[in-house]
């Protein structure tokens, strides 16, 4: 195999391996499929509910981009406010470290009580999960602006927007992108935690149901379309994130 | 992966007949561009606490347009009293006075480069000599009209330094010699009246220093702006400068001056010629005893 080759291949027969791993020892063990179904059976199940399956899916699926939407929009403004001097660094990061310690199950109940069940509190949770490292990683790359760069800059007269504009933002920008691989999976734990607890529709939900009902099998076939949406998403992201910030990422070009 | 290469191919054009020194002493006549008087620099003394006391008292005087080195063992200050001189950093004591003004707040007329290039990666070579126009105080708003007169500019400083045919790469295609090279476009772009120059070859191996070296004899030759170069390579010192200024240990004081009369253009040959050979002794001794006190 070339080396390209072997590279691209690799996620896949991981995965694939991991799957013949799970299909193996629940048969040799002979586990019931009300603990742990096999694939093959969690597969079969999906196709069978494929569309009550696509129905919530397609339904997360649009529920985590909203909130995570909002969460870009957010993080970003609030990383730029957060790494843009060093007195509001201070001033707000702990207050976003303490934040993020809030588990967000414990918050979801709190949504159900301010905007009911339904839609609202998944697409907030969704975000609220989601936008921390955003803005942690905008703030970032914001303040580790290189002191001469700074100085030099200073001693132009350059004004505050210019420097961010010309040199902070661009500069932040891998950081960003990269911020945004982490978030896009997150969003959609957020939404899924809300679906479980607080949802009439949506992915989440249909696990619920189906666990209630002791349909393991259907409850796994839920887990691996939330897991594949994740990875979609996650490899647009990080697509995204090679076009826009090339520039970032020579090392590993130049040696292929 | 060789583009260090391409270093070679520097502007070995020399500017020739250019009288030189005689301009230089013509203005001593004349007030000094900049005046510091007993400057000190104090970090971190907030409170009770002293803090460190990095600049005492040195007093400096550069005339417009000559070259001035400051040597010194590594952490004696020679970078801080480059802040105090381009405002960045008020004294704490003592008076700098720059173009006949007191200095209050950062100095427009500077030109900076530094040890490190920090080029910007996601702009092109020209891009970046361009930046100090797009931001400038004085050039940012007609920057779009005058743009083609800015460019052509920035072309004919990279020319000069032997890297136009590089002005559409990105820095990190560039060697660190290329890059330094482009650093000093940068500083240089919006006709600075001064140059600051903090280490900036410190991080060059030997032969691409010494090819800078003549690079930067050539831009100032041809310009004839005011340097103060930081450095602790004392050939450098030497070779550029036409007076060297050592530091003491920290806090920095300034315990010897000396003129440097070499003519020039200087070449590399002249480096080895005993003029050079002994100013270089006579420094490095000076810095040993400051640094064994």
């Amino acid at each position: 195999m070339k080396g390209m080759d072997a590279r691209t291949l690799a996620p896949w027969l991981t995965t694939v391996g991991l799957f013949v791993l799970w299909e193996v020892a629940c048969r040799a063990l002979q586990v019931p499929n009300f603990i742990l179904p096999t694939p093959s059976e969690s597969f079969v199940t999906m196709w069978e509910f494929r569309g009550a399956i696509w129905f919530n899916a397609y339904y997360t699926f649009w529920v985590t981009l909203l909130g995570f939407a909002i969460a870009v929009a957010f993080g970003l403004v609030l990383g730029v406010i957060v790494g843009s001097s060093a007195l509001t660094y201070s001033a707000l990061y702990p207050v976003l470290i303490g934040f993020n310690s809030i588990p967000k199950v414990a918050i979801v109940p709190v949504l159900v009580v301010w905007f009911g069940i339904g839609t609202v509190p998944a697409v907030i949770t969704a975000f609220l999960i989601s936008f921390f490292p955003i803005v942690v990683n905008v703030a970032t790359g914001l303040a580790t602006l290189e002191p001469e760069l700074r100085d030099l800059l200073r001693s132009l007269g350059a004004r505050k927007l210019d420097i961010l504009v010309k040199v902070g933002l661009p500069r932040a920008m891998p950081y960003f992108f990269a911020s945004l691989k982490v978030a896009i999976t997150l969003a959609f734990v957020g939404s899924v935690i809300s679906e479980t607890i607080a949802g009439n529709k949506g992915i989440g939900y249909l696990m619920l149901s189906a666990s209630s009902s002791f349909r393991v099998p259907l409850v796994f076939a839920g887990l691996l379309v939330i897991a594949a949406m994740g990875v979609g998403m996650y490899a647009i992201f990080a697509l995204i994130e090679k076009r826009m910030t090339g520039w970032a990422f020579r090392g590993s070009e130049t040696t292929g | 992966m060789s583009i260090s290469s391409q270093d070679a191919a520097a502007p070995a054009a020399a500017p020739t007949g250019e009288p030189g020194l005689g301009a230089v002493e013509s203005t001593t006549a004349a007030r000094p561009l900049i005046e510091l008087d007993k400057v000190s620099l104090r970090y971190g003394g907030s409170g009770g606490s002293e803090g460190t006391l990095a600049v005492e008292e040195a007093s400096l005087d550069v005339a417009a347009g000559s070259f001035v080195a400051l040597v010194g063992p590594s952490g004696c200050g020679k970078s801080s009293l480059l802040k105090i001189v381009s405002g960045l950093m008020p004294p704490s004591g003592g008076v700098a006075i720059v173009g006949g003004h007191e200095v209050a707040g950062p100095l427009k007329m500077v030109g900076m480069a530094f040890q490190n290039a920090t080029l910007l990666p996601w702009r092109t070579t020209l891009e970046n000599v361009l930046l100090p126009l797009e931001v400038s105080e004085r050039h940012r708003r007609a920057y779009r009209r005058e743009k083609g007169a800015h460019v052509e500019r920035a072309m004919a400083l990279l020319e000069k330094v032997g890297l136009a045919e590089f002005a559409d790469h990105p820095p990190y295609a560039l060697s660190g010699g290329m890059q330094q090279r482009a650093n000093l476009c940068r500083a240089l772009i919006h006709e600075p009246e001064l140059l600051l120059l903090d280490e900036p070859f410190a991080a060059l191996d030997a032969f691409t220093r010494e090819e800078l070296w003549g690079v930067l004899q050539d831009l100032w030759l041809d310009r004839r702006f005011t340097v103060i170069l930081v450095t602790h390579d004392l050939r450098e010192s030497v070779y550029l400068a036409d007076q060297v200024h050592v530091f003491s240990k920290r806090p920095g004081r300034i315990v010897e001056t000396r003129e440097i009369g070499l003519p020039r253009p200087r070449t590399l040959e002249a480096t080895f010629e005993p003029d050079f050979v002994d100013i270089v002794h006579h420094l490095r001794d000076r810095i040993s005893m400051v640094r064994a006190q």
